[in-house]
């Protein structure tokens, strides 16, 4: 049956009070799964998943059984690492979800590591998250004493026993990524790693690891106690189960939800979060993290769903500059994607431009610096958009951008490049009269001689 | 060497070092711990928790310098973090982070004459849909508009402090980094 907008998979303790204890956790139902997934073979788990469509939350949306089916056959040692390390502009799901029901993350991490063979597994917390590191610690703790963690289990191939340490980050973006987080939970600098090899093969370590997202994780129990069929038929297409969806900025009621894949960005506004305030009309609609190129009014009828935001002929192609289209492969433009689900709303009065310059200015501050294009390109761009923004700018200054996003994208390890050249070619391409308006406003100061400091950057978004 | 561990953070470091294969990637959070002792990572911390790990000085220092939470100068008894990435924003957020500096007449980054906060202007909390965002450890105060900033502060006040806190003269400097001794 798919889902409606009542459809609890992981939200259920979301509201009760003391949930994040094992005592209230218990009593809806929290490690109930652990003896039906004890009773199959890893195997048969991993074949639910596979059938379940469930599809990473964290942003990449590659499918999960996929994923853990690349783990090599007879591997001694297997890590699963839970990303917790939330922090892409827009994105609040994964914060809320620990702080409501750690108990289903942790028996979903159980049920995840007796399917990969993993005996201690990981979560990488994001270390601004100190009340959030002291709810999954307090429930780890509990789990341990209930002896859900660090004992042994009997299962369908014998017995089971399993370690689990919260570690917490440091405070960068970039160990969201998978091989930086590896890299840092291994006490280095958080510097993404050449693929292949793939983290399946060679992670954690040096050993198979499997890097899975919050919500995904959290998604695992419901599919073992219901199976992985039922769980596509929440979904849509190739989409399996329901979403977190994160709304921000100008909604008269942002909030977190959990909500039916097929719903589009009009309704979600609209319907879920009471429209604009002061009667406004929407301008952009950031569709899944800031790194996520932006939609425009024309384009909300679009479902939140993955395969639609890469491909629905509605959201119109990015471009690199006006008559050049932005190509992920020859014959396949780039639109938009789904990312970590944080959708942010910006009304007609917004300065995009000034929006846009702040969002480059995210993506320079977090660059690692191991790559050049990167390392250079994300602090040109900000600065560059934020003289624009300023009444700085020059009129060559939009070639400019274009030129600049298009040097970095694909020419660097890991996709912290494309995050900062998507949107900017994005917002470039859908909102070009607003980078006029402020190329021809920087030209008149230039003129006149009354040109601002270039090198600020604060101001507000209207 | 003048700087030591407690008793009790020797014993913490022992529990941390038996949840990994190897000491250095107990490096985050012994020098969290070090941080949580000594207030900040001088280079005498750095050169302790390499020399209790057995690790390269250059690899801590490295890992010390790379990630923004790790405070290489002496800090406020509280850490504010003012999130102004795009949904705080577009909601107001330079707005307080503004009223918090004039409130506390110290510019981002900086720390109050008596070393009571520093004040931080930080990237996204993951607290969107409650913009403008802030943390103080682990209270978040959500839709921190400008009127609020008063009695944010004062009940910041009340919480457990961070650190022992910067001097004044301490904070005065923005030298990167501490003297060898």
């Amino acid at each position: 049956m798919p889902a409606d907008r009542t459809t609890k998979v992981v939200t259920r303790l979301f509201g009760t009070a003391g949930s994040s204890s094992i005592e209230v956790a218990m009593k809806h139902g929290a490690y109930s799964r652990l003896a039906t997934a004890l009773g199959m073979t890893p195997a048969a788990i991993v074949d639910e998943v596979k059938k379940s469509n469930l599809r990473g939350r964290g942003g990449a949306g590659f499918p999960t059984g996929t994923k853990w089916s690349f783990i090599p056959k007879g591997a001694d040692t297997v890590y699963l690492v839970c990303n917790a390390d939330e922090s892409e502009p827009g994105t609040c799901k994964d914060r809320e979800l620990i702080f409501w029901d750690p108990h289903l993350l942790i028996e979903g991490m159980i049920l995840s590591s007796y399917a990969l063979g993993c005996k201690h597994a990981y979560i990488y917390i994001r270390g601004e998250m100190m009340r959030e590191v002291a709810v999954l610690q307090a429930a780890v703790d509990e789990a341990y004493q209930k002896g859900f963690l660090g004992q042994e289990m009997r299962s369908a191939v014998g017995t089971f026993k399993m370690d689990l340490t919260v570690h917490r980050g440091a405070g960068a973006y970039i160990c969201g990524e998978e091989t930086s987080l590896l890299n840092s939970l291994e006490g280095r600098r958080g510097w993404p790693r050449l693929k292949p090899p793939f983290p399946a093969v060679k992670g954690l370590f040096g050993k198979p690891t499997i890097v899975n997202n919050v919500e995904t994780l959290m998604n695992i129990p419901w599919i073992v106690e219901h199976g992985g069929a039922k769980f596509a038929e929440l979904g849509v297409g190739k989409s399996g189960g329901t979403r977190m969806v994160c709304m921000s900025g100008h909604l008269n009621k942002p909030g977190v939800f959990e909500m039916p894949i097929g719903i589009t960005f009009r309704q979600m506004i609209d319907e879920v979060c009471g429209g604009v305030p002061g009667g406004r009309k929407v301008k952009a609609v950031i569709p899944g993290g800031s790194s996520m190129p932006p939609l425009d009014i024309d384009e909300l009828d679009v479902p939140i769903e993955f395969d639609a935001l890469m491909s629905d002929p509605r959201i119109k192609p990015v471009m690199v500059r006006p008559g050049q289209v932005f190509e992920l492969a020859p014959g396949r433009p780039l639109r938009t994607m789904a990312g970590s689900g944080g959708i942010v709303v910006m009304d007609d009065s917004t300065d995009i431009v000034a929006v846009t310059a702040r969002i480059m200015r995210f993506y320079a501050h977090e660059s690692c610096g191991q790559c050049t294009p990167c390392r250079e390109g994300t602090g040109w761009l900000a600065r560059v958009c934020t003289r624009l923004a300023n009444g700085a700018g020059r009129l060559e200054d939009l070639e400019l951008l274009s030129s600049i996003s298009y040097g970095i994208a694909g020419n660097t390890i890991c996709p912290l490049g494309e995050a900062a050249a998507w949107p900017m070619m994005g917002f470039l391409t859908k909102f070009r009269a607003d980078f006029e308006r402020a190329a021809a406003t920087g030209e008149a100061n230039h003129k006149a001689g009354r040109v601002p400091a270039a090198a600020h950057t604060h101001g507000g978004a209207h | 060497m003048a700087t030591a561990f407690s008793p009790q953070a020797e014993q913490k470091i022992q529990d941390i070092c038996r949840r990994y294969p190897n000491t250095q990637a107990a490096c985050l959070p012994v020098l969290h711990l070090a941080q949580d002792e000594f207030g900040y990572l001088s280079d005498e911390v750095l050169d302790l928790v390499a020399d209790r790990l057995s690790l390269p000085k250059s690899h801590v220092f490295g890992v010390a310098t790379f990630y923004t939470m790790y405070h290489r100068q002496p800090v406020g008894k509280r850490v504010l973090m003012m999130c102004t990435n795009v949904s705080c924003m577009l909601r107001g957020g330079y707005d307080t982070l503004h009223k918090l500096e004039q409130t506390l007449g110290v510019k981002a980054g900086g720390t109050t004459a008596d070393g009571e906060f520093t004040l931080i202007e930080e990237e996204c909390l993951a607290a969107c849909a409650d913009a403008p965002a802030m943390i103080c450890g682990r209270k978040y105060f959500l839709n921190l508009t400008p009127d609020k900033v008063e009695e944010a502060l004062a009940e910041c006040r009340k919480l457990p402090a961070h650190s022992h806190g910067a001097t004044a003269s301490a904070s005065a400097t923005q030298t990167p980094g501490q003297k060898k001794h």
